[in-house]
């Protein structure tokens, strides 16, 4: 018995010390992420096919066709019909790649009969949240735990600091299970908004809004980062996202509203 | 044209010592010129990038404050595309070209002295901008306002020394032009020339197209911000995203500009080591000419999170997908090339192949990077900059360290050290994909790019990168060491190098003459 939980242990350190060498993209939990999730694993694993094929010839080439193995070069160079053979099957790939791109790409840009709107405007550095339908408004920067030991030769150990460099003062807090719109601008220069667990990102841009939206099927908190260059502190600009039932949701907003009313009263 | 030739057979009595160099228009001297001057910026760029990787050893700021950072990742792009890449194939083509179609010079050759000494003062002058009190430009390479509006003094510094290298870039192309279209020996039909020769004359098409939308770009960037106009600031009525549409007018025929000499480099390499005649001529001289078209009609796929409209996106995203079929039909050449030929592996050759696997393996990123979904999600992180060093570095890098190894004993006569050369191939081969590879998993995991520091769960891939950077840089030593050892040799390279070397460079005596060719050979 002993033996057998040592056993386990010994197997799950591995595991869970592999959990820090992430190497693909996180799986989503709204349906605009995890198209883009298949997407990509669809186009990955095309590439990888078309990568052995290739990349097998030229190493069979490589090993059979050397001089120090005595191969006597052919004189063949040219061939029409090779070159359109390989002309149109990558082709056809291509448009095999394109129907479903395009379905997801036509799905992920269709707005329409969301619930609320929240409009997202980025700041050097900093967001604001302005939740359109329920007049509640704050803005969200960096945690004072990671600004403080992100400082040069802060001689803080960052690994001990509460989500490093993603974590924030104020969460931006939405309901499961409702389609959000998401407007998106910007008070001074370029900003990206990017929760990738949650939708792939849309620039923040001064005089335009933009817009997306995102279904979040799992209550949790998701986390993000300013994708734009926006000047020094470009890197420390992190966002989060609080995903709550709805029911709480509608708490958190009347909790808000009032300490709103209650700070315009003051 | 004979007359002219005696002329300069009379004409010896050139200036000696620094003003040989500077007064010289001869295109064997402006090429190593340009090759010197590229070495040099090469590491130069380099010391910046590992400025950069160093800082992103660990997360945490260790060394450098984030608007200095910035500088670097700034200028190490600039650098490593104006300084580093784009001159080493000018050099290259100096060198080639007239030896290649059995001219005795460019067309032009005091245009040709033109082009190079505009760099060194153009560079003086962008890498002087560091030691501003302001600072160097911070805004990226790509200069986006309004963030590039709010830099320091250094702004106008930057914009005319890109006005600068513009120039020498138009003038340097329409040298390639007039010398391609009009010194090609007798019989030498367009359709015979050597396929770098047309990879560079569409090279230099290309440049004369899109210079001057950069130089379009960067002006009306000063009038905005020194006289009060309002192209691209929103609050003045103008709109920041025409910007990225008139820069990446420009970018994306530049990024073939840096690829499609090397891809000309390597059609002439790999049939050399195989022995075999460049497999689909016609179909190489015609993809080539499709990517170029195409690179006019791709470049919004730079910019699918501006928020354009649903039609736009779908076009670009199409386009550009459309790129990877004359691509891949080079690669397929490529191989066709090899198969049955009988192979031998020089340090060219071990570069070339290097080459068309890892910039293959840098075009299947591109070809995700092209499905606008999944560009959502890859956009601005460091999966963009694995797929970008991936083509630049082990693509259009490789290509002109294989062309040096290549040409290297027809320019000096001297054969460099072939253990030497394959040592360095082996260790930059290994550092470049320590380098590069681990950068696809961070970005995948969610690592934006241009960040000074960042969360803790990217640290390893990062450490890796930061070794493998380190290692790549101290393995191009080596190669500045091989240089150096070849050059003290004496002469002893054969007039034909390489057994299956083809060309006319190749009938001309080692090292070359002063004036290549006398008397223009007869092509059949």
């Amino acid at each position: 018995m002993n033996r057998l939980s040592i056993l386990i242990v010994s197997m799950l350190v591995p595991l869970t010390t592999l959990a820090d060498w992430e190497v693909n993209m996180p799986r989503g939990v709204s349906p605009t992420a995890n198209a883009a999730y298949d997407l990509h694993m669809l186009i990955f694993y095309i590439t990888v096919v078309i990568g052995i094929v290739v990349f097998g010839v030229m190493f069979y080439s490589i090993y059979h066709h050397r001089k120090s193995k005595g191969a006597k070069p052919a004189s063949f160079h040219e061939s029409t019909t090779v070159e359109v053979i390989w002309t149109v099957i990558p082709f056809v790939i291509l448009v095999g790649m394109a129907i479903p791109a395009t379905k997801t790409l036509i799905m992920m840009e269709d707005t329409r009969n969301s619930e609320i709107t929240v409009k997202v405007t980025g700041y050097q550095w900093m967001w604001k949240y302005d939740y359109v339908e329920d007049d509640v408004s704050f803005f969200s920067k960096l945690a004072d735990s990671s600004n403080e030991a992100r400082q040069l030769r802060s001689k803080i150990d960052v690994n001990k600091v509460d989500n490093y460099l993603l974590n924030v003062d104020n969460e931006m807090v939405l309901p499961t299970n409702t389609k959000v719109r998401i407007l998106l601008t910007a008070s001074d220069v370029i900003h990206a908004w990017w929760v990738p667990e949650i939708t792939g990102k849309k620039d923040a841009i001064p005089g335009y809004i933009n817009e997306l939206w995102v279904d979040i099927k799992e209550p949790g908190v998701y986390r993000g980062q300013c994708t734009e260059l926006c000047g020094k502190d470009h890197g420390f600009m992190p966002i989060v996202v609080r995903a709550v039932p709805k029911e709480e949701y509608t708490k958190w907003v009347s909790l808000n509203q009032k300490n709103r009313v209650a700070d315009k009263s003051k | 044209m004979s007359a002219n030739i005696d002329h300069l057979k009379e004409e010896h009595h050139q200036p000696s010592g620094l003003m040989r160099w500077i007064t010289t228009t001869n295109h064997k001297d402006i090429g190593s010129l340009y090759l010197w001057f590229s070495l040099l910026m090469f590491f130069v760029g380099g010391l910046m990038a590992l400025v950069i990787r160093a800082e992103l050893f660990q997360p945490g700021l260790q060394f450098v404050v984030p608007g200095f950072f910035n500088q670097m990742t700034t200028m190490h792009a600039l650098i490593m595309i104006f300084g580093a890449v784009m001159p080493a194939f000018v050099g290259l083509a100096n060198w080639q070209l007239p030896m290649m179609i059995g001219a005795p010079d460019m067309a032009l050759p005091r245009l040709n002295n033109w082009s190079f000494w505009i760099l060194p003062f153009a560079f003086t002058m962008l890498l002087s901008t560091l030691f501003f009190e302001s600072g160097g430009p911070a805004a990226g390479w790509t200069l986006y306002p309004p963030l590039s509006l709010q830099g320091g003094n250094s702004m106008p510094f930057v914009i005319f020394s890109l006005h600068l290298l513009g120039a020498s870039s138009i003038l340097g192309a329409i040298n390639v032009i007039a010398t391609i279209l009009n010194m090609r020996a007798p019989g030498m039909t367009l359709m015979k020339m050597p396929i770098f020769v047309w990879t560079w004359l569409i090279t230099a098409f290309l440049l004369i197209a899109s210079m001057p939308v950069l130089a379009g770009a960067i002006t009306m960037l000063l009038t905005d911000r020194f006289y009060g106009t309002s192209f691209f600031t929103a609050a003045g009525g103008g709109d920041p995203v025409l910007f990225q549409h008139i820069f990446w007018f420009f970018g994306h025929p530049e990024v073939y500009i840096l690829i499609l000499p090397a891809f000309g480099i390597v059609s002439t390499i790999i049939p050399a080591f195989s022995r075999k005649k460049l497999f689909g001529y016609d179909s190489m001289v015609y993809a080539t000419a499709s990517i170029a078209l195409l690179s006019f009609i791709v470049w919004a796929h730079h910019m699918f999170t501006v928020g354009m409209p649903l039609a736009g996106e779908i076009f670009f995203m199409f386009t550009t997908m459309l790129i990877a079929v004359p691509t891949g039909v080079k690669v397929f050449n490529w191989v066709a090339t090899m198969w049955k030929g009988s192979m031998t592996f020089e340090t060219p050759m071990l570069f070339a192949l290097a080459f068309i696997i890892l910039f293959t393996i840098g075009g299947f990123s591109g070809l995700m990077l092209a499905i606008t979904p999944a560009d959502f999600q890859y956009h601005d992180t460091y999966f963009v900059v694995a797929h970008f060093h991936y083509v630049l570095v082990p693509g259009a890098v490789f290509a002109i360290i294989a062309a040096v190894y290549y040409w290297l004993p027809k320019w000096t006569g001297k054969m460099y050290n072939e253990t030497l050369g394959k040592i360095h191939f082996w260790m930059t081969t290994i550092f470049v994909n320590i380098t590069f590879f681990p950068m696809h998993f961070v970005g995948l995991a969610g690592m934006p790019r241009r960040i000074p520091d960042y969360a803790v769960q990217f640290t390893d891939f990062n450490m890796i990168a930061s070794v493998g950077a380190f290692g790549f840089g101290l393995s191009q030593l080596l190669f500045v060491y091989i240089l150096f050892l070849t050059l003290r040799q004496p002469v002893t390279a054969a007039d034909k190098s390489w057994e299956g070397a083809e060309g006319l460079e190749w009938t001309l005596p080692s090292p070359a003459p002063y004036h290549s060719f006398d008397t223009p050979p007869k092509v059949d």
